[in-house]
């Protein structure tokens, strides 16, 4: 194989990767951004999103409908989080915010267990997704569900960047992560924001749920840890709190992975994560607000 | 009902009515007291020294902060204890101290939500036209991010961001700070025309002569409690007197 093709194999893997690592960073993001909350749960959501799938699909709904109903069930369920377990607590002391979210992530992650034990499932997917499509003469090759990954990615970070940029809320939305306090002088329903900011933010968990589930072909109640590790590097990396930021560090952690991969030896690629971590810290002594920074400005 | 028995009302109690305000940080008490009122279409300036309470004043009176007691009454109805945003409803704008632009956004944006409790389309954009006449620099600056504005420039956004709520009250904090003085001749100037087009103001203001100039009666805050009030003519004409105000008489 040449080098060219191999290139741009990996480049359409590392685009795939950096895709859900996307999906998942900004809604981590958008929630900083607005609360200063770091929130792990939100890796449960991608959970929530898979299972909800999972079951939509074994009640008989074709496997479009099962996933788009596991997207909205995984938004109603940050809703809900929101609603019970943040809200009561916001404006409390930053430790408060992170061990709430914690405790959030256990309760979700052994509901899962009861509902579904704790051994992995099976994710199925229709064979279409499965195929594989080639190119040269199958040179590069990659399955479909690489391809409908990244577009949907796209489409919903289109849908994501007209919100935040012509809408209303989507403004209303931007502001209240810029000052909260000033937002609301303006007249501005935080609280609506809020919870508008957590639905979009779990929706896109949630489709990052059921599509890395069926890149796995597996679903586990702790399924979201891993990615959600990902990115909250993919975040840190973009700057966190920044919605594009995000999307930047998403695909630069994929890239690097796959890079990693790809052209270190292969012994080395067990130590993947750590050469990422090692890379991220390295990385935050020149720039410690990432890549798209945004100053901090005080609250009132 | 003849129609005589509800116009008063408004009147008689005025825009604002303050009485008996007692706000504090925790232990610290920030305001003790302090009873004011802003009539129609008055400005009424608030002066005093760094710490004094201006702007405790001003932020408990749109809701940021629960008053220990007191009242606050903003055309008749109670409004103490109610969120930011329903005050802002009924028509209390706030063009908060350091301004609090939406930096990222850009100063169209910043209006856009600064018209978010108004549902007139029409209204809203013929109000913005008329802010751009008033501050034709913002105009050009339309699409620019607001960060990237300079301080003058930012308090005329900020100015613009309360005034197209279309208030019938705007608490205006420190709009000199920080600009430069020819900079700052031009917003009091700004605020002249408003007033003459019957805008009703509470204006915290550091720089006493300028807030004076433009105000009909002024308040001085000294620790958390009114040590002067008058006619802004009157106090112009006697610093000596507003100074001991501001400092506390020495005796």
């Amino acid at each position: 194989m040449n080098m060219g093709l191999y290139i741009a194999q990996q480049v359409i893997n590392a685009v795939s990767l950096g895709s859900l690592y996307a999906l998942v960073a900004i809604g981590l993001s958008m929630v900083f951004g607005i609360l200063r909350m770091t929130n792990f749960a939100h890796g449960d959501m991608m959970m929530v999103g898979a299972f909800a799938a999972l079951v939509l699909g074994a009640a008989g709904l074709p496997f479009w409908l099962a996933a788009l109903g596991g997207i909205v069930i995984a938004a109603i369920a940050g809703i809900v989080v929101e609603r019970v377990a943040y809200r009561p607590v916001r404006g409390s002391p930053d430790v408060t915010l992170l061990l709430t979210s914690l405790g959030v992530t256990y309760i979700l992650e052994n509901l899962g267990i009861l509902i579904f034990t704790s051994s992995p499932r099976n994710f199925p997917i229709p064979d279409l997704m499965n195929s594989s499509i080639q190119f040269m003469d199958g040179q590069i090759t990659f399955t479909a569900i690489n391809v409908v990954t990244v577009v949907l990615t796209a489409v919903s970070l289109a849908a994501l960047g007209w919100f935040v940029t012509r809408t209303d809320a989507g403004l209303g939305t931007r502001a209240t992560a810029e000052d909260l306090g000033a937002a609301r002088l303006v007249g501005l329903d935080v609280n609506r924001l809020i919870v508008t900011a957590f639905a979009i933010a779990s929706a896109f968990a949630g489709l990052a749920g059921v599509l890395w589930a069926a890149q796995a072909g597996i679903v586990e109640p702790d399924m979201g840890f891993t990615p959600l590790l990902k990115a909250f590097v993919a975040a840190i990396i973009g700057g966190f709190g920044s919605i594009a930021g995000a999307l930047v560090g998403g695909y630069v952690l994929g890239a690097l992975e796959v890079l990693i991969v790809a052209f270190l030896p292969s012994e080395v690629s067990p130590y993947r994560d750590a050469i990422v971590f090692a890379f991220l810290i390295t990385f935050l002594l020149f720039r410690p607000n990432g890549l798209l920074n945004r100053t901090q400005e005080v609250k009132l | 009902m003849p129609e005589a028995a509800v116009a008063p009302i408004a009147d008689a109690s005025g825009v604002l009515r303050v009485r008996d305000l007692v706000v504090s940080y925790g232990a610290v008490a920030a305001l003790r007291g302090v009873s004011l009122h802003v009539g129609r279409g008055e400005v009424v300036a608030l002066l005093g020294a760094n710490g004094a309470g201006k702007s405790t004043m001003l932020r408990t009176i749109s809701g940021l902060m629960l008053p220990k007691s007191g009242e606050i009454r903003f055309l008749g109805q109670r409004i103490d204890g109610i969120p930011p945003a329903r005050i802002v409803r009924l028509g209390l704008a706030h063009s908060p101290e350091g301004r609090r632009l939406f930096g990222s956004l850009t100063v169209a944006e910043n209006l856009r939500l600064g018209a978010s409790t108004r549902s007139d389309r029409s209204g809203i954009e013929a109000d913005r036209e008329r802010l751009y006449a008033l501050f034709p620099v913002l105009k050009e600056r339309a699409r620019q991010q607001a960060a990237t504005l300079s301080g003058g420039e930012q308090q005329m956004v900020a100015l613009a961001r309360a005034l197209v709520a279309r208030p019938k009250l705007l608490l205006l904090d420190e709009p000199s700070l920080g600009i430069a003085p020819i900079i700052m001749q031009q917003i009091f100037a700004s605020l002249a025309e408003l007033k003459s087009s019957g805008v009703t103001m509470l204006l915290v203001e550091q720089n006493m002569s300028m807030a004076l100039d433009i105000a009909d009666r002024a308040y001085v805050l000294r620790t958390g409690e009114v040590s002067l009030e008058g006619d802004a003519r009157e106090l112009k004409t006697n610093y000596e007197e507003v100074a001991a105000a501001y400092l506390g008489a020495r005796r």
